[in-house]
């Protein structure tokens, strides 16, 4: 019997009529044919998060970010309120404009203007070009023809998307959808109190988003962060949600909090260290008072709740816990078997000594599940890629799973229709 | 280098006192079992005096000594997942990658 009800249909994967349940194909995590038609079809033309807006605080301020999925650069530059992308190129012959050091290395820092480092053009923060080294060399120049490119971009809830599109088919809001939108009103830009992660993995970035698109995993992998006499009983019962959703090619999935609250739990059954920091893997056990929260965050009214799972398509999730916190994951392929892991954990800024150990205790949490997620998933492409099987078996708790090579899918097929 | 409240956690304070947690995952992953068991029992009880000392002062002011003992606490923090989950200084399964932490708040 399941723990949680399940949709009138006999299941989550049922209950939405675009998923079949038949084993699918990881053919689309192995091909590089396949992920150059996903650079087009996908990260050239859906709207990408690749920042918030905290890290951009005055005008001038400024990050660069490389994204190989979409073979460029761009810069993200804060003039007033406005925030501009652009690509990060020179106009003139083609520099890349703002880097430090390491061509190939992201940098950030607060600008009046940027100065090419190959023949002095400059640019405002607008992207105009406003100074060309020896003007008058040139051959009827026009510096008003050349302002570096811009890239479409907008903000939702603080955070920063792209858009690489010439014209982009939806808003950014028309992209997210109402599911998404519905945590628009969390209060994301009073946790500035980050901790920032990063690694290079050897697997498609579908392949290893999936690990974070289910927590049937959970009780297997990682069972070792349950004291010892517990892991039998949790691998035992497994893992299911009490619910999932799915809107567009996003989806969200939420865990249930009774597990995870240590301050309930019979001490036997909690790690020492989390009640010496009262804190664990959900997080500092004194939860912040965020005051009154959008119902969004909690979209299936579970109770107790543990935390929310949003899958922004294509690449980047946002985990709302009941603690008081948020965490992101973000995957940007680099190829078609490897891509760079950024994870980030927010909070309220710690008001004393013991806020921030509570915080350690979560952050340290989050980067041990994660070394054991990336360890596990390089090995998972490995076995797709032997190229043995290409028929893999899903269950209704890897919904999201079958939703999103689902949708990746879709996105791709649709821009071969266009491009007939 | 800690409060005299703390004094026999001073020992440990030369190596465990360290302001970033990728100078401790160093740390953890060039110790003994033997040396992270050491930390971790001499630790664990001390822990909620230990915050509660630090939180006699604004976190932006901390003096030094209450800034080291902050940072042994991070220290064990981060050892008890060897000692208490893994039985061994890393994750099972999770030597062929890394996670680095690029930026936290200090202290």
């Amino acid at each position: 019997m399941p723990r949680y009800p399940k949709p009138a249909e006999g299941s989550w994967t049922q209950h939405y009529a675009h998923l079949d349940i038949e084993p699918i194909s990881f053919e689309d995590s192995v091909s590089p044919e396949w992920y150059k038609l996903e650079k087009e079809a996908i990260f050239k033309r859906a709207w990408l998060k690749v920042g918030r807006v905290e890290e951009i605080p005055r005008t001038g301020s400024y990050f660069t970010k490389e994204i190989a999925a979409a073979d460029t650069s761009i810069i993200v530059v804060r003039d007033g309120e406005d925030v501009r992308a652009f690509h990060n190129i020179c106009r003139h012959r083609g520099n890349k404009l703002v880097w430090n050091d390491f061509p190939r290395e992201e940098t950030s820092g607060t600008a009046r203007q940027f100065v090419c480092k190959y023949h002095g053009w400059r640019y405002g923060l607008d992207g105009a070009c406003t100074f060309a080294q020896q003007e008058g060399e040139f051959f009827d120049l026009d510096k008003a023809d050349y302002g570096l490119v811009p890239v479409h971009c907008d903000t939702f809830a603080g955070f920063i998307f792209v858009n690489f599109a010439p014209e982009p088919s939806q808003s950014l809001r028309e992209f997210l959808g109402p599911m998404l939108l519905g945590i628009e009103d969390y209060p994301f830009g009073e946790m500035t109190d980050r901790y920032s992660f990063k690694v290079e993995c050897r697997s498609n970035w579908k392949v290893f988003a999936d690990a974070f698109l289910e927590f049937y995993h959970a009780p297997v992998v990682h069972v070792g962060q349950h004291p010892v006499h517990l892991r039998a009983m949790i691998n035992q019962n497994g893992y299911e949600a009490p619910h999932y959703q799915l809107d567009g090619p996003h989806g969200v999935v939420t865990t249930a909090g009774s597990l995870h609250r240590g301050w309930e739990m019979p001490p036997e059954n909690v790690k020492p260290a989390d009640i010496a920091t009262r804190s664990g893997l959900f997080g500092p056990w004194d939860h912040s008072d965020l005051g009154e929260l959008p119902p969004g965050i909690n979209p299936g009214k579970i109770h107790p709740w543990g935390l929310s799972s949003f899958q922004f398509f294509p690449n980047f999730a946002v985990l709302i816990w009941e603690s008081g916190w948020y965490n992101t994951h973000q995957f940007w392929p680099t190829s078609h078997n490897t891509l760079l892991f950024e994870g980030n954990v927010y909070s309220l800024p710690a008001k004393s000594a013991s806020d921030r150990v509570g915080r350690e205790m979560a952050a340290v949490s989050f980067k041990e599940y994660s070394l054991q997620d990336a360890n596990t998933l390089e090995a998972t492409q490995l076995g797709i890629e032997a190229g043995v099987i290409d028929q893999w078996p899903l269950n209704d708790q890897e919904v999201l799973v079958r939703h999103f090579h689902h949708g990746a899918k879709e996105w791709v097929r649709n821009y071969q229709r266009e491009k007939v | 280098m800690l409060p005299s409240q703390f004094a026999e956690l001073e020992r440990f304070a030369p190596t465990w006192c360290l302001a970033t947690e990728n100078e401790r995952w160093n740390q953890r992953m060039s110790s003994s079992m033997d040396e992270l068991r050491e930390l971790y029992d001499a630790t664990l009880p001390r822990v909620p005096e230990a915050m509660a000392y630090c939180d006699k002062f604004a976190l932006d002011d901390l003096p030094e000594d209450a800034v080291n003992l902050l940072r042994l606490v991070y220290s064990f923090v981060l050892v008890s997942f060897a000692v208490e989950l893994w039985g061994q200084t890393y994750p099972p399964d999770t030597r062929g990658t890394d996670f680095v932490r690029l930026s936290e708040p200090l202290p």
